[in-house]
C-alpha cells in the first residue's frame, strides 16, 4: 500500500551506500520480499520505474525481487506450516499459539554497481 | 567497459528509519518530552478525541500537536482552537510519516516548552504501522461503526499499539459491535495492549484514558 514511500526509502539507502563506495552507476538492486509483507511486487516495480527516471543514479537500474515464503511456527505441537494457506490457526493441532517464523521480510539484499 | 561489482547490503528497508527513530527517542528522553503517535482510520474521531484529551490535560501538561495529512489544514485549525500549540505537516501524497518527517515536524513545532507532543498520523490502518516514527508510545483509535473485526484485518496496527481507544461507544446500540469480542481479538494480536472504550463526543471513558496518558508521560519524564 505504501510502495512509493518504501521505494524512496530504498533509493535513499542505496544512494548512501553508493556515495560511501564511490559508485557512479547502480545497475541492479536486489530485494528480499516476504510473502506476507505488506508490499505488492507489481506495485513496487511500477513505483520503481517512475522514481528511477527522476534520480540519475538509478536511470538504468533494474529492480530484482526475490520472494521468501511465509512460514508459521506452532508452539502447541512445535510444527511449522505455510502461513498463506492456513493463517493464524495451526492446521496440525488447531492451536492459536502460533507465530510467524519468516515471511514479513523486506530487505535490501545487494546492489550491482559500476 | 567498467567492472561490475556487487555490494552486499543485507539490511531491512526499514533499518535506516528504525535508526533515525531510535535517535529521535533518545533525544526526546533527554528533553523529557513524551511523543505520542496517534493512528486510526479516517473518520474514527481522532481530532475530536484529541480535543477532549487536550481539554482534560492542558492544566497539568504543556501540549503540542502535529497534524499530519496528505493535504489541507482543517484539523490543525480545530486543534488550534483548544489553545494547544499546533503545526500542520503535509506528507505530499505519502500515506504515512517516517522518523525523519517526525523530527522535522518536532523542530517546526518547537518542543522546548512542551511536555506532551502528539502526532496525529495520516488516517490509515496499514502504512503508519510499518514505520517507527520515534514516538514513545503508539495509540490507535478504532470506532464502533468500523466493526469489531478490524484487529483481524489489520493485525500489524494492533501489534504495534500500546493502547487502543474504542471510540463512539455512544452509538453502540445502533451497531452490531461486540465489545467483548473486539477485546479478545485485540489481545490475540497484542496481549499487552490497554483498551479504553470511550466516547469523545459525550466524554464517557475519557477520564481513564487521559489518566493513563498523563501517567505514561510522567513516567517517561522521571524514568
Amino acid at each position: 500500500m505504501h510502495e512509493l514511500g518504501v521505494t524512496f526509502h530504498i533509493m535513499d539507502h542505496v544512494e548512501k551506500v553508493a556515495a560511501e563506495n564511490e559508485v557512479s552507476r547502480v545497475c541492479r538492486v536486489t530485494l528480499e520480499l516476504g510473502e506476507v509483507s505488506t508490499v505488492i511486487e507489481s506495485y513496487l516495480q511500477n513505483c520503481w520505474a517512475w522514481a528511477a527516471k527522476k534520480r540519475p543514479l538509478f536511470n538504468e537500474c533494474e529492480l530484482t525481487v526475490e520472494t521468501l515464503p511465509a512460514i508459521t511456527y506452532c508452539e502447541g505441537c512445535e510444527k511449522t506450516y505455510p502461513t498463506v494457506q492456513y493463517g493464524k490457526i495451526c492446521p496440525h493441532c488447531g492451536s492459536e499459539q502460533t507465530y510467524l517464523l519468516q515471511g514479513n521480510e523486506f530487505n535490501i539484499k545487494e546492489i550491482e554497481v559500476e | 567497459m567498467k567492472d561490475v561489482r556487487i555490494i552486499e547490503i543485507k539490511e531491512s528497508v526499514f533499518a535506516d528509519n528504525d535508526r533515525q527513530a531510535e535517535a529521535l527517542r533518545s533525544s526526546l528522553k533527554e528533553k523529557g518530552v513524551f511523543l505520542l503517535n496517534l493512528m486510526s482510520s479516517p473518520g474514527s474521531g481522532k481530532t475530536t478525541t484529541l480535543t477532549g484529551t487536550i481539554a482534560a490535560l492542558k492544566d497539568s501538561l504543556r501540549i503540542g500537536v502535529m497534524e499530519a495529512d496528505i493535504d489541507s489544514d482543517v484539523d490543525a485549525k480545530t486543534i488550534a482552537e483548544t489553545g494547544a500549540k499546533t503545526v500542520q505537516l503535509h506528507t505530499g501524497g505519502m500515506c504515512h510519516l517516517d522518523a525523519e518527517m517526525t523530527r522535522q515536524g518536532l523542530d517546526a513545532l518547537g518542543i522546548d516548552d512542551v511536555d506532551l507532543a502528539i502526532l496525529e498520523n495520516v488516517g490509515n490502518l496499514v502504512c503508519p504501522a510499518e514505520f517507527d516514527t520515534g514516538a514513545v508510545m503508539n495509540v490507535m483509535i478504532l470506532s464502533v461503526p468500523e466493526g469489531h473485526d478490524k484487529p483481524l484485518k489489520y493485525p500489524l496496527m494492533f501489534e504495534v499499539c500500546d493502547a487502543v481507544l474504542i471510540n463512539k461507544i455512544d452509538v453502540l446500540p445502533y451497531f452490531d459491535f461486540d465489545m467483548e469480542l473486539v477485546k479478545e481479538y485485540i489481545h490475540m494480536r497484542n496481549p499487552k495492549a490497554d483498551i479504553f472504550p470511550i466516547s469523545a463526543k459525550t466524554g464517557e471513558g475519557m477520564g481513564e484514558w487521559t489518566e493513563w496518558l498523563s501517567r505514561q508521560a510522567a513516567e517517561w519524564k522521571c524514568k
